[in-house]
């Protein structure tokens, strides 16, 4: 267990202080009195609550994230830590006076003293129970929002997949030189790429029309770079060319039949989009005649499948989903289904 | 007298990429004959055992086998370094973007290139191939050191994964629990990795690589690219006339294959 010493010389500096403001309200009330009674009382007791609180919750928490105990023991902890500050607190103040407070004469004080006590120990310990809280909550938030913007930026870069974006360029490099017309189409499409990639966070859906572009710069792309290891199909009919999808739904099933199907595939091979009509559904199909994989795998879903998941889910709730199959050795099929009306 | 002329080889997936680097480098040295360039990492072994040049660029992604792998497989396959054979190719790794590799490149020093291929950096590349090669006599050191470097930038970087304790294997319907403690080796075939234990094996589909990163370095020892055998279990080491290594496990009948990439782990006190 990591004790926070910084954090607990805080609370201690702040129990005193609160101390000192408790002896003077009393002193307030009986002026006849010397302000030392009740400053050496308050500060001995309220010295042993939070020695005996602010010790004594982390053996008890458990496993609570907050450091404070949680159930019976959060009710445990203040009584048992008040009531041995209070008998002890008093035991060491009596010793700097040289009495006894439990001496007949002066017991009667003792009940209010105990509920000054009780009643101020309970109060600061809630206090210091609140903070300890709101500091965990905010570094949860913290948390979660690092998290978030970790994602995002994980989006990015498999969207601008480095290693993608200097192959590309570096073939671009020879074209310029060996092939100016071709050079300027891929750039073309590079551009085109980048700026449909770029923006897709920011408009979240487009004409099925569209995504078929975007598709075919990114297959095109690639095409130049694999050569005659990649051949592709997109097929749109079309009566479903002006139909909106969430953008660049399909890119990152096209990446992974690149990546995982046909680069590690010795002869390449195809890949075939295709969009159909079944109904109202509206299926969305990629396939690749790569290498495949083993269905009886566990499933281990990629980032890239995975992020299809969640879009669909987040447009269309129950009425989008995913199905995929994959032999070794003849390819993978993804197949999204979307509703036709929205 | 005429020098005898440099050979190199090109192994690289992406057909334009190898053309632009074959023509930098009839630029850069126009000396250097260009023998062969291959697509991926098993032609380009096969390729260099048949043309043994003197240079080789391999890409690191490749279909198949990485230029990592193909090299490692290269360093096993060539015969061994005698009087009168030919040195070990000096190796020039190429890669589009890969931190790691490059990182660990710079650890290693080993030469590499990044593409789009420069000719300023091609030329300092050059360079060095020629000091290198202009000192024959330092083959077999230069081999030992491509060794040590082949096989650290093999090695995955330790990693925080918890380590296993029992495999997993199917049987028939059912799952096997095989405690690790049991195991004597670890074997890749094809889609495969065999467990040995003393009385069984059996199979499992989770690749060797996953596998050898969570367990025990100084427990199991890598001896061959497919290959990771129990330390304390191994009984000899024996050469045979082809100058390859066998390994025996106690216990076990099958002999196992140590690749010269991991031959360092077998030397006698």
């Amino acid at each position: 267990m990591k004790i926070d010493w910084l954090s607990k010389l805080q609370y201690f500096l702040q129990t005193m202080a609160f101390c000192l403001a408790i002896s003077a309200i009393q002193y307030a009330f009986q002026p006849e009195r010397p302000y030392e009674y009740p400053l050496v009382y308050s500060l001995c007791i309220g010295f042993f609550t939070w020695a005996l609180i602010d010790f004594g919750r982390h053996p008890l928490s458990g496993n609570s994230e907050i450091g404070w105990p949680t159930g019976i023991r959060a009710f445990l902890l203040p009584l048992g830590g008040i009531l041995g500050a209070f008998v002890l607190g008093i035991l060491v103040a009596d010793s700097w006076f040289g009495w006894s407070s439990w001496e007949e004469g002066r017991r009667a004080t003792l009940p209010s003293a105990l509920l000054i006590t009780a009643l101020s120990g309970a109060s600061v310990t809630y206090y210091f129970y609140t903070r300890s809280k709101g500091s965990y909550l905010e570094a949860q938030v913290s948390e979660v929002s690092r998290q978030a913007s970790e994602a995002k930026l994980k989006l990015l870069e498999t969207q601008l997949e480095p290693h993608m974006l200097f192959n590309t360029l570096a073939n671009l490099r020879v074209l310029i030189a060996t092939d100016p017309q071709r050079a300027q189409d891929m750039l073309d499409r590079m551009v085109a790429y980048l700026r449909a990639t770029l923006s897709a966070s920011r408009a979240s859906s487009h004409a099925l029309e569209r995504e078929f572009e975007r598709l075919r710069d990114y297959l095109e792309l690639m095409a130049v770079r694999m050569g005659p290891r990649l051949r592709y199909v997109l097929d749109l009919p079309p009566e479903l060319a002006s139909h909106s999808v969430p953008t660049l739904l399909l890119q990152p099933l096209v990446e992974n039949s690149i990546k995982h199907g046909l680069e590690p595939a010795l002869q390449g091979g195809g890949i075939t989009i295709t969009a159909l009509r079944e109904g109202t559904v509206l299926t969305l199909q990629v396939s690749d005649t790569g290498v495949g994989f083993d269905n009886q795998m566990p499933l281990v879903e990629g980032f890239g499948l995975a992020q299809v998941r969640e879009r669909l889910a987040a447009a269309y709730g129950d009425r989008g989903w995913v199905e995929r199959t994959s032999t070794p050795g003849h390819g993978t099929t993804v197949r999204l289904h979307l509703p036709l009306s929205p | 007298m005429t020098t005898p002329l440099t050979t190199a080889l090109i192994a690289e997936d992406e057909p334009l990429l190898a053309q632009a680097l074959q023509a930098e480098l009839a630029r850069a040295w126009p000396a250097l004959k260009v023998l062969a360039t291959v697509g991926d990492g098993a032609t380009a072994v096969q390729q260099a055992m048949a043309l043994q040049p003197d240079v080789l660029f391999f890409d690191i992604r490749m279909p198949g086998m990485s230029g990592l792998e193909a090299a490692a497989e290269l360093a096993d396959q060539w015969p061994s370094a005698g009087l009168g054979e030919r040195a070990f190719p000096a190796l020039v790794f190429v890669t589009a973007y890969d931190q790691y590799a490059v990182q660990a490149f710079e650890a290693q020093a080993v030469d590499y290139l990044l593409k789009p291929v420069q000719a300023a950096r091609l030329q300092k590349t050059v360079e060095k191939l020629q000091l290198a090669l202009a000192k024959p006599a330092q083959g077999a050191i230069n081999f030992e050191a491509t060794l040590g470097q082949l096989r650290n930038l093999l090695a995955s970087p330790a990693s925080a994964a918890t380590p296993l304790t029992v495999i997993q294997a199917s049987v028939g319907n059912g799952i096997r629990m095989v405690p690790v403690a049991d195991v004597l080796c670890f074997e890749a075939a094809d889609k495969y990795v065999r467990v040995l234990t003393l009385d069984r094996e059996y199979l499992i589909r989770t690749p060797l690589k996953e596998l050898m990163d969570q367990l025990d370095p100084q427990v199991f020892w890598q001896i061959h690219r497919g290959t990771v055998v129990r330390a304390l279990a191994i009984e000899s080491i024996t050469r045979d006339e082809a100058g390859k290594t066998h390994l025996a496990l106690r216990g076990l009948k099958e002999r196992f294959i140590v690749s010269r990439l991991y031959a360092h782990l077998f030397k006698a006190m």
